[in-house]
């Protein structure tokens, strides 16, 4: 064991490897629900290389290895589940290229979302990327190993959607590029090279994402976070769709939870609207508000709940406050837009039962192709009972979502037991050869959509 | 249940019907004034219960003080005529549900600051003019049990007021301070001009803000520099509930030696921040809001305002960013007059 250690060192220096218990205490857990998992080792490369050697050693070693990124997925889907070598990627954060003409941009995978956005911010100010309502440490490798969502989900789609090109070490340490990268054209494109769609979502069970190529869009100077609210939750469907209709908009969010009060058994759309011109967003506050949303008004049923407030990533997290202790975990789930009322309905029902004041939000994604949908669960970390609680809740949601005919969202492995469960059998066998050809010792973050 | 005083004979007897034709946002001349007054006294329907824009400045055109204001929202309130959506009602009612514990009371000797539901304001209230005062609802998961409730107004819900306002007014008498210094003028309007028309209560003696600046810069006479800038005043609605608690805005300026601009909007002219309009379901609200608004920057632009001086954080707001875009500087009253004694200010 000793040797790993030392061969850790000599790839990542003795600065970034450790076998200490105090060290591997923080890497044991993540911030849900998920009971500790220690890893044995950790290491913090710099480069791809140093990555590379990582894996040519737990193949040697025939130890696992977990890719980490910002470790926000709440989910324990970095968590060691076999134990072996976390591999800490947030040293790995180059930018490497900003292309404005073409609107991408080059990453190493361990870059935060937030330091692309300040990034951007200061030196391509008419860009912007899709960034999650993640806490700003969460990485762009990681949150493309979870099929992240962002602020720009309604025009554009799932971060994932927005890829242009990708660099991944296999399992067995070779280095792949897809995209135009991989025919040496730049990282202009994902497309139309043969489909190998071998890394996303799989949170890096197949791989570890090195580097990634995502497409950047127009940061207009003025960003209005408006808001329309409504009690009646069936209603949110229909105004989503003639919203998305309208095709104004850069985000659409519905929420309501029961604390604070002020969004108890209500539903507040935020409606994201940017501009260049003053007259622009007063054309598509006009258009919005007072052509397509003023029946709502006139009717009663329906009210504007703010206009040009300053925007603000959900703050899901928040919910964490609402009982001492301050833990939350959450499921989310890509479902059908007309679902809104249901999921919050029988959302609504599961927290009452685990005594767990209800928070949910919806997230549109795409034209009204699908949302993303969570249900969070706030716990007491110092309270057995009530993380007991929200982890049942928890695993009722999971339930629910298939119920639902929803898809979990970054599941944990108790709702990627259930998904497979329901799988095509061709689809789950497929994922199974997959998995083998290209991880044939399985240290790939073992556990993790690992078919039976 | 409390009820409103209000003195019909004399209202039907009125010579001007100033609360209505004097309206800013409805076009009434006086015999409609009156005939709708009627209606309203005598518990019908009247197009001034849908169309109010609930500005609160009939309260202060009546030349009799007798409270036409009041009476419309009541109205509203007792006809189901909310001038807000159904969910804004809704969500503005449950804004006011204390949520997080109970207040700790601290007894206090002489005279406190009252923070109200702006216990995230208290960076606003800092410094020599604020020393030694203690303050009442400082803390933000508290200021609940102190809200004043008075907004409801603006959704034509005296009946909320009514059923809250005696276990905030025990409250904030629970803390035994002989008088109270209110940071928003909606809290001193409450408790001077709401409370007693209802016959509500009130154990505890009320002092405006401006009023206490004022007293407080007195006696800090000798440290003021004349700022010398050019400032407009956001009169806030609540202010009509206290007009002679307007006189201090401009014995302040004097003070501190700052130019009150010369306006079209300004004292009983004054227009709303448009806030409370933007919601409302009343056909062309969100337009009709942003065109008082440009009206009233537009206003003070041409005044020459360089400072736009707020008592009501909801106007600040709500004003607050679009004036600062026209180069004007968004301040509250305390920290202009913070600046006048050297003071620096967050």
């Amino acid at each position: 064991m000793e040797s790993i250690y030392q061969a850790l060192v000599e790839i990542v220096g003795e600065d970034y490897a450790s076998n200490r218990h105090e060290e591997l205490f923080t890497y044991s857990k993540d911030l849900g629900t998920s009971p500790p998992q220690w890893p044995e080792y950790v290491a913090a490369p710099k480069t791809v290389e140093e990555v590379q050697k990582i894996v040519y050693l737990a193949n040697k070693e025939k130890v696992a290895i977990v890719p980490l990124g910002g470790g926000l997925t709440l989910a324990g889907l970095a968590l060691p589940l076999k134990g072996g070598i976390i591999i800490d990627m947030k040293r790995l954060d180059k930018i490497i290229e900003v292309n404005e003409a073409a609107r991408y941009m080059v990453v190493e995978a361990g870059a935060s979302h937030g330091k692309v956005t300040a990034y951007l911010h200061k030196h391509h100010p008419t860009l912007m990327h899709s960034e999650p309502g993640a806490p700003a440490a969460a990485t762009i490798g990681g949150n493309m190993a979870i099929h992240g969502q962002g602020d720009l989900a309604h025009p554009y789609g799932f971060n994932t959607d927005m890829i242009n090109g990708l660099e991944v070490i296999l399992p067995t340490g070779e280095i792949a590029r897809f995209g135009s990268c991989a025919v040496g054209s730049g990282w202009y494109t994902m497309h139309p090279l043969p489909d190998l769609g071998l890394f996303l979502g799989w949170n890096g069970s197949t791989g570890i994402i090195t580097k990634i190529s995502f497409r950047l869009y127009p940061y207009k100077k003025i960003r209005d976070n408006d808001a329309f609210t409504v009690s009646d939750e069936n209603l949110v469907p229909e105004i989503l769709h003639e919203l998305t209709h309208l095709g104004l908009t850069e985000d659409l969010i519905a929420t309501s939870s029961e604390i604070p009060p002020v969004m108890n058994r209500l539903h507040h759309i935020s409606i994201m609207i940017a501009g260049d011109y003053e007259e622009e967003m007063e054309f598509k506050r006009h258009m919005i508000f007072d052509l397509t949303l003023g029946k709502y008004i006139r009717s009663g049923v329906g009210g504007i709940g703010g206009i040009a407030a300053e925007r603000l990533r959900p703050q899901i997290s928040k919910s964490a406050d609402w009982k001492k202790g301050g833990g939350f975990e959450y499921v989310g789930s890509i479902v059908p837009v007309a679902a809104y009322p249901e999921c919050y309905r029988r959302g609504s029902e599961i927290s009452a039962r685990h005594d767990i004041p209800y928070t949910v939000l919806g997230r549109v994604i795409g034209c009204c192709h699908a949302m993303m949908f969570s249900w969070s669960y706030a716990f007491n970390r110092a309270d057995a009972e009530t993380v007991r609680h929200a982890r049942e809740a928890l695993h009722e949601t999971d339930v629910m979502v298939m119920e639902l005919n929803g898809t979990i969202w970054k599941p944990a492995v108790f709702g990627q037991k259930l998904m497979m469960d329901r799988m095509d059998q061709t689809t789950l066998q497929l994922m199974k050869k997959v998995k083998d050809l290209l991880d044939p010792n399985g240290i790939m973050n073992p556990g993790n959509w690992e078919v039976q | 249940m409390y009820k409103l005083t209000f003195n019909e004979d004399l209202c039907l007897a009125c010579g001007t019907q100033d609360c209505l034709v004097r309206c800013q946002h409805m076009d009434i001349d006086q015999k409609t004034a009156r005939i709708e007054m009627e209606k309203i006294i005598n518990g019908e329907d009247s197009f001034v219960l849908h169309d109010c824009a609930t500005c609160y400045a009939c309260e202060e055109y009546c030349p009799h003080g007798n409270h036409p204001f009041y009476l419309i929202v009541q109205r509203q309130d007792e006809l189901g005529m909310p001038p807000l959506p159904e969910p804004l009602i809704k969500r503005g009612i449950q804004t006011g549900i204390p949520f997080r514990g109970e207040p700790e009371i601290d007894e206090i000797k002489g005279t406190a600051l009252n923070m109200c539901v702006f216990s995230n304001l208290m960076d606003r209230v800092q410094g020599r003019l604020f020393e030694g005062l203690p303050i009442i609802s400082h803390d933000s998961r508290k200021m609940f049990h102190y809200f004043c409730q008075l907004m409801y107004l603006h959704y034509g819900k005296t009946s909320v007021i009514n059923e809250r306002l005696d276990k905030i007014i025990q409250t904030l008498a629970a803390h035994k301070a002989k008088e109270i210094i209110h940071f928003h003028d909606e809290c001193y309007g409450t408790y001077t001009s709401y409370a007693p028309a209802f016959g509500i209560e009130v154990p505890f003696k009320s002092i405006h803000l401006f009023e206490y600046l004022y007293n407080r810069l007195l006696e800090l006479k000798n440290e003021i520099k004349p700022l010398n800038y050019k400032v407009a005043y956001q009169r806030p609605c609540s202010s009509r509930l206290s007009p002679p608690m307007h006189q201090y805005v401009a014995k302040i300026f004097d003070l501190i030696g700052v130019e009150n601009v010369k306006r079209e909007y300004v004292d009983e002219n004054a227009m709303c921040c448009g806030g409370t309009i933007l919601g409302q379901k009343k056909e062309g609200s969100r337009q009709y809001c942003a065109e008082v608004q440009k009206k009233n920057i537009d206003d003070m632009k041409n005044a020459g305002a360089e400072i736009c001086v707020f008592n009501c954080p909801a106007c600040i707001t709500t004003l607050g960013k679009p004036v600062q875009k026209e180069g004007i500087w968004p301040l509250f009253m305390s920290d202009l007059c913070r600046l006048a004694i050297g003071e620096k200010i967050g």
